[in-house]
């Protein structure tokens, strides 16, 4: 029998097992919504905005492990996505993305609404279609999924014009695909991985250092039996929290440029730095021709790119985490003697020290103003046992989201990397929701970047995703203030965001709870009863307007010179209850 | 240092603009670019000449390969190669100049392939520095128009000797 291709989209979509999709209608793909209408198989949450929608469907990526889908109508609704998927193409988010075109008659006459989908997509895409034949729409659909989903992940956008949607074609779903272009390398060299193990055995101040790759190649689990197996500590970039239990003595915590004194130390005093699912982003970094200067480094990753582009590598392993780390540690188990802590110790007793001379500090007065830690630390211990999902949006409070919210398991950190998106956190908290309806999800945000998908409220309470979103609110872009703070003399240009809107009432415009923490007696109260609710919920919390993130190394600055306090000039500021003066309001604002 | 690159790709509609944006969204330099269907249609042959360090050529390869319509790609530079490239080169040619030109198109074994009373389009191929050498021979008689197309290459194959060669195995 002959179907539309709008029946052939459906029927694909059930064989791949896609449960949810994040959509908005338009000219074009009205067809294919309309079929949609028809069915009861696939869920539709209709978002505010495409930016919604494909952030939705990559925290339900994040958090399932499998693929996220969303549609988009041509056009406009296209250009929208795109922030999503060049967010999804830096973080490795496997990510399908539909989008509606002109038909093909009119491609490239300028048509309404029309723009060129796989041109805008090409780089920030790892591949994309433009289906012109509804013949080949079935197979088209099977290998982005394939392509999205295998090797390093990300996004694929299928562009699906008009006229192709509604032409009818015998539905054939192909069992397998085989693109001759395309083969991932999955097992590493063998070679290779032994002489990483000889490496090994023979460090005497390793570190493993821990990214995304882990989390999306399922390999938490071979990490944790090769860490406690050698007494390795554990580094975790901002992509790889999750990927070891935060709260293990042998974790160091994050690394990188607001990571821990600790995490910092270690891999700059290593002798061996094994990099696992990691890319030596220069957010980890720092300098790059002073990065881990006394080290061997062994790099593995499914992306032969990611290895020798910005660090000299001395043991490269192409291929996937898990594979490889269990082949890692079959031939570790047979080497190591059980001596590993006594041989270890001398490495450990230095890590000690230093976790112990700048462990992660804040102080927080009884009745000054909140600190933003204090609040991502009371939210940590009232929620920690009920394994909550966690996402950020982008910021200093992402950055103390990372440092103080202990992730014990994979696929619960969903927050932007690579590409920073601010406005990330909320939409991508609602697809992990839409995932896991009876779950905790939390999303940690800031005033600033909240407002940028805050449109997406009116989704969270039409389709009763009940994510609860914690503002720690500075009345500034923070992290921006910050960088004004420590390298432009405290000019604070267009940082100022004064105490508009009132998230409270906002919140209570789109029909869900606001609440709001305004001394640090009231914080566990307003927590506790934000999460009791059954539904979206704002918690507004005002905290201090000039608290810094630290410890914090400057752009382009070496690993273990790390600015650990404000300097004296600024901890005035920080005295008393400080009310933000009018020069430090944007002068073009207050002129 | 100068790199040639080959690459087999998909014979497909934007595989040239995957390319050129790769090259173009890393910064990479691109000096010469053609491209060719081959025996196989559904296949294209690309010559690549390009420029950069060690790192930065091993980045190219890596990233060429890593394109999903890419079938398969080899940096000719790193062994024995052969290249050429073809230039149509249109001169004025004055009375007093039409014997000079011959007299050029002679020594460099180049082709006339089109002639009117004031000009000589003057076909030649060869290695570039033999392309420059006929160019900078040929302005002083005036270049109304010029055109190169890049350059192409191919491996050469390592001379065995008779008692290295292989048997012949029988095709069934």
């Amino acid at each position: 029998m002959k179907l539309t291709g709008s029946e052939i989209f459906i029927e694909c979509l059930k064989k791949e097992g896609v449960k949810t999709i994040f959509a908005l209608p338009g000219g074009v793909v009205l067809k294919i919504f309309d079929m949609l209408h028809q069915q009861k198989d696939v869920q539709v949450i209709l978002t505010r905005h495409e930016q919604g929608a494909g952030h939705m469907a990559e925290g339900y990526a994040k958090a399932t492990g499998k693929a996220g889908v969303c549609l988009v109508t041509s056009g406009p609704g296209m250009t929208n996505v795109i922030t999503a998927l060049a967010d999804a193409y830096m973080d490795s988010v496997p990510l399908v993305c539909f989008s509606g075109q002109v038909p093909t008659s009119l491609i490239g006459n300028d048509a309404f609404q029309e723009a060129d989908n796989v041109g805008l997509s090409r780089p920030c895409t790892k591949y994309n279609f433009l289906v012109k034949d509804v013949n080949d729409l079935a197979a088209t659909i099977k290998e982005a999924f394939y392509i999205a989903t295998t090797g390093r992940p990300g996004p694929v956008l299928v562009d699906i014009p008009k006229d192709v949607s509604m032409a009818k074609a015998e539905f054939v779903y192909p069992n397998s695909v085989s693109i001759r272009g395309y083969n991932p390398t999955y097992d590493g060299n063998k070679w290779q991985i032994k002489q990483a193990a000889e490496a090994i055995m023979k460090a005497k101040k390793p570190i493993l250092y821990v990214g995304g790759g882990v989390v999306f190649s399922g390999a938490a689990q071979e990490l944790l039996e090769l860490a406690e197996m050698t007494q390795i500590p554990v580094d975790m970039t901002l992509m790889g929290l999750g990927a070891f239990p935060g709260e293990h003595p042998l974790s160091l915590g994050m690394m990188g440029m607001h990571g821990t004194y600790q995490a910092n130390m270690a891999v700059h005093y290593s002798d061996l730095v094994i990099a696992v699912g990691a890319r030596f982003d220069d957010r980890v970094t720092g300098k790059v021709s002073e990065f881990c200067p006394y080290a061997k480094i062994i790099h593995i990753d499914i992306d032969p790119t990611s290895i020798r582009k910005n660090i000299n590598v001395d043991i490269p392993i192409v291929g996937d985490c898990k594979a490889v780390l269990r082949e890692l540690n079959q031939i570790l188990r047979a080497t190591v003697n059980g001596e590993q802590k006594t041989l270890r110790k001398p490495w450990w007793d230095q890590i000690r020290e230093w976790q112990t001379a700048h462990p992660l500090t804040y102080q927080q007065d009884a009745d000054g103003p909140i600190k933003p830690q204090e609040v991502v630390k009371r939210l940590y211990e009232l929620t920690k046992d009920r394994d909550p999902i966690v996402a950020t949006d982008v910021g200093q409070h992402q950055m103390w989201a990372a440092q103080y919210f202990k992730l014990a398991k994979p696929n619960r950190w969903l927050t932007s990397g690579g590409l920073g998106t601010m406005g990330f956190g909320f939409p991508a908290a609602m697809g992990a929701q839409a995932a896991f309806p009876g779950r905790l999800v939390l999303c940690i945000a800031g005033d600033g970047s909240v407002q940028m998908n805050m449109q997406e409220m009116a989704t969270a309470v039409v389709s009763k995703l009940p994510v609860k979103i914690i503002i720690l609110n500075n009345r500034f872009h923070g992290m921006v203030r910050q960088w004004q703070d420590l390298f432009y003399e405290g000019r604070y240009a267009s940082s100022y965001l004064d105490t508009t809107p009132d998230f409270v009432k906002l919140a209570e415009a789109y029909g869900a709870v606001g609440l709001r923490a305004k001394k640090v007696a009231d914080l566990d109260a307003v927590l506790k009863e934000a999460i009791a609710v059954n539904g979206p919920v704002i918690v507004d919390v005002p905290t201090h307007p000039y608290e810094n993130c630290y410890p914090m190394i400057p752009a382009g600055g070496c690993n273990h010179e790390m600015i650990l306090e404000d300097p004296p000039e600024l901890k005035k500021k920080m005295a008393g209850t400080p009310q933000v003066t009018p020069e430090d309001k944007d002068t073009i604002l207050t002129a | 240092m100068e790199h040639i690159i080959s690459v087999t790709v998909e014979n497909k509609f934007g595989v040239l603009s995957r390319v050129a944006g790769l090259f173009s969204g890393r910064g990479f330099n691109i000096e010469s670019l053609s491209v060719a269907p081959t025996l196989d249609p559904s296949m294209s042959q690309m010559t690549i000449v390009t420029s950069g360090d060690e790192r930065i050529v091993e980045q190219i390869v890596k990233q060429l390969n890593k394109l999903i319509d890419i079938i398969k790609v080899v940096d000719l530079s790193e062994n024995e190669f052969v290249s050429r490239e073809t230039a149509l080169i249109k001169v004025h040619t004055r009375m007093e100049d039409r014997a000079e030109a011959l007299r050029i198109v002679d020594i460099f074994r180049a082709n006339i392939i089109d002639s009117t009373p004031g000009t000589y389009t003057i076909e030649v191929t060869g290695d570039p520095k033999k392309i420059e050498a006929i160019i900078n021979l040929l302005q002083p008689l005036g270049i109304k128009e010029l055109t190169r197309t890049g350059r192409v290459a191919v491996a050469r194959e390592p001379i065995r000797t008779a008692a290295a060669q292989p048997k012949k195995i029988a095709r069934e």
